[in-house]
């Protein structure tokens, strides 16, 4: 056991690239919300791309290592401490042992990422070491006293050129979804420039959208299949962003489908914060 | 048939009704991949199944070698023992103009068929009830893993402690979810299920 959670903060869980094949028996596909600074993480210690990387929610962890072990923090920017001193965000920081390594809260975005060289050496559940929030498949949240297996890392890349990472503007594009002609009229075109707030009920599985109501028609849908980034349109007329932990089926319209491109930015949207859609 | 594209790597196939959508779901798992086709999420649904991690513009000429209609030879039959305990079994009889013994001898009568999943993972859509009953007006906060519900012409079992809208007329022991059992859920789409009293 070598890395140990004093304070797993709000919300902390474990990611990789998420379980597929499992949707026909209500198991979501899960995964690292931010697919772009998860992957980042990996790469800066010279993990494999299935390795999981532990996602934080707004308020950072704090881990205590018990031995030397090289990570990287990406994805929403914080400060990350080494005891008292401050290291880099975005850039491999090796560690000695019995340090304790705090992720500060997101000082802009939502999740952070921890990736460790080596690996967590975490027991998958139907194929992946992700913890899904909807239906609790996969290992539990982290919680504080509890030990990691850190796995036996290989060398470690060449240090990358600096990472840039660029400022996104908070724009969502949309394509049709399958329901599209459940909106009334002109409202597709409608959505075009729209502008929504992000609700205080945001979470891994659906970023929920206030804002203009979408005019749509009335009724019920059979339950039918979702995939990730489907916008569904509930009775009250204000969007819903399925993310990573959707569920299996839904009731309501899916009217458009997020550009794939822009689902990572879905991750790091903040309550309060304002988006705009864009019709493509 | 009719092919909807669902953004640029999925599409819903709308079918007749959920024994349908659960007989292509299984048409397409077992010979889809002789087609070329290989979706990473197969998902039926009440009228449609989900392709996921597909061209939707592949998928109308592999559509053209199913023969349809229900998969010949059913899937395999789980007996689930029940206590008609339910504290909407009074109710359920009062829907449907008989007595609370008459819904067990129906209830435990006919055939079903597992469809789709959805709601929670080893929640099993059941088809084939011969009646139906309405959601309750207000949902309960919780209802206890193990229940057996109806709803419209549905009937499932909860298979951990949520919230829930159906009617509960039953409740039953059997593990409906594990995932270290190969599959996890009990009751996977075609499964044939027939409930029996106990007790």
């Amino acid at each position: 056991m070598s890395i140990e959670v004093l304070d797993p903060g709000p919300l902390a869980t474990l990611q990789d690239r998420g379980r597929r094949g499992w949707a026909h028996l209500g198991v979501p596909r899960a995964g690292a919300l931010d697919r772009g600074a998860a992957a980042l993480a990996l790469r800066l210690v010279g993990g494999a791309p299935d390795d999981a990387v532990v996602e934080t929610t707004l308020g950072g962890i704090v881990l205590r290592t018990h031995r030397a072990v090289t990570l990287a923090v990406t994805g929403a920017p914080c400060r990350v401490g080494v005891g008292r001193r401050a290291v880099a965000h975005g850039a491999p920081v090796t560690v000695p042992a019995g340090a304790v390594v705090t992720v500060g809260p997101a000082t802009e975005g939502v999740r952070s990422y921890v990736a460790l060289a080596g690996g967590l050496d975490v027991d998958p559940v139907l194929g992946s070491r992700s913890t899904d929030t909807l239906a609790w498949v996969g290992p539990p949240r982290l919680a504080a006293g509890q030990l990691l297996a850190v796995g036996r890392p290989g060398p470690l890349p060449e240090p990358p050129a600096a990472v840039v990472v660029r400022r996104r503007e908070r724009v969502l594009r949309l394509r049709p979804g399958p329901r599209v002609d459940w909106l009334a009229g002109a409202a597709w075109a409608g959505l075009d420039g729209a502008e929504y707030a992000v609700a205080p009920d945001s979470d891994r599985v659906g970023l929920r959208l206030t804002g203009p109501r979408i005019a749509r028609r009335e009724g019920e849908l059979p339950s039918e299949g979702i995939v990730l980034g489907a916008v569904q349109l509930p009775p009250s007329g204000e969007p819903v962003v399925f993310l990573a932990d959707h569920p299996t089926t839904g009731g309501y319209p899916v009217v458009a489908i997020v550009d794939d491109d822009d689902l990572d930015l879905c991750a790091q949207l903040r309550p309060g914060e304002r988006v705009v859609l864009r019709v493509v | 048939m009719r092919v909807i594209t669902v953004g640029a790597r999925a599409c819903l196939v709308e079918v007749g009704g959920a024994v349908e959508a659960a007989s292509l779901a299984a048409w397409l798992r077992t010979s889809g991949p002789d087609h070329g086709l290989a979706p990473d999420e197969v998902v039926p649904a009440a009228t449609t199944v989900l392709l996921d991690g597909v061209d939707p513009a592949a998928v109308q000429a592999v559509l053209a070698h199913w023969a349809g209609g229900p998969a010949s030879g059913a899937g395999p039959l789980v007996r689930v023992p029940v206590t008609y305990d339910g504290p909407d079994l009074e109710a359920v009889a009062g829907h449907w103009g008989c007595s609370a013994g008459e819904v067990v001898d129906l209830h435990t009568s006919v055939e079903l068929v597992a469809v789709f999943s959805g709601f929670a993972p080893g929640f099993s859509y059941l088809s084939g009830l011969p009646r139906t009953v309405p959601r309750l007006a207000t949902p309960r906060a919780r209802v206890a893993p193990g229940s057996v519900a109806l709803a419209d012409t549905w009937c499932g079992i909860y298979p951990t402690a949520s919230p829930g809208g159906w009617q509960l007329i039953g409740s039953t022991d059997v593990v409906l979810w594990d995932a270290t059992r190969d599959p996890p859920a009990l009751l996977p789409p075609g499964t044939r299920v027939r409930f029996e009293a106990v007790g």
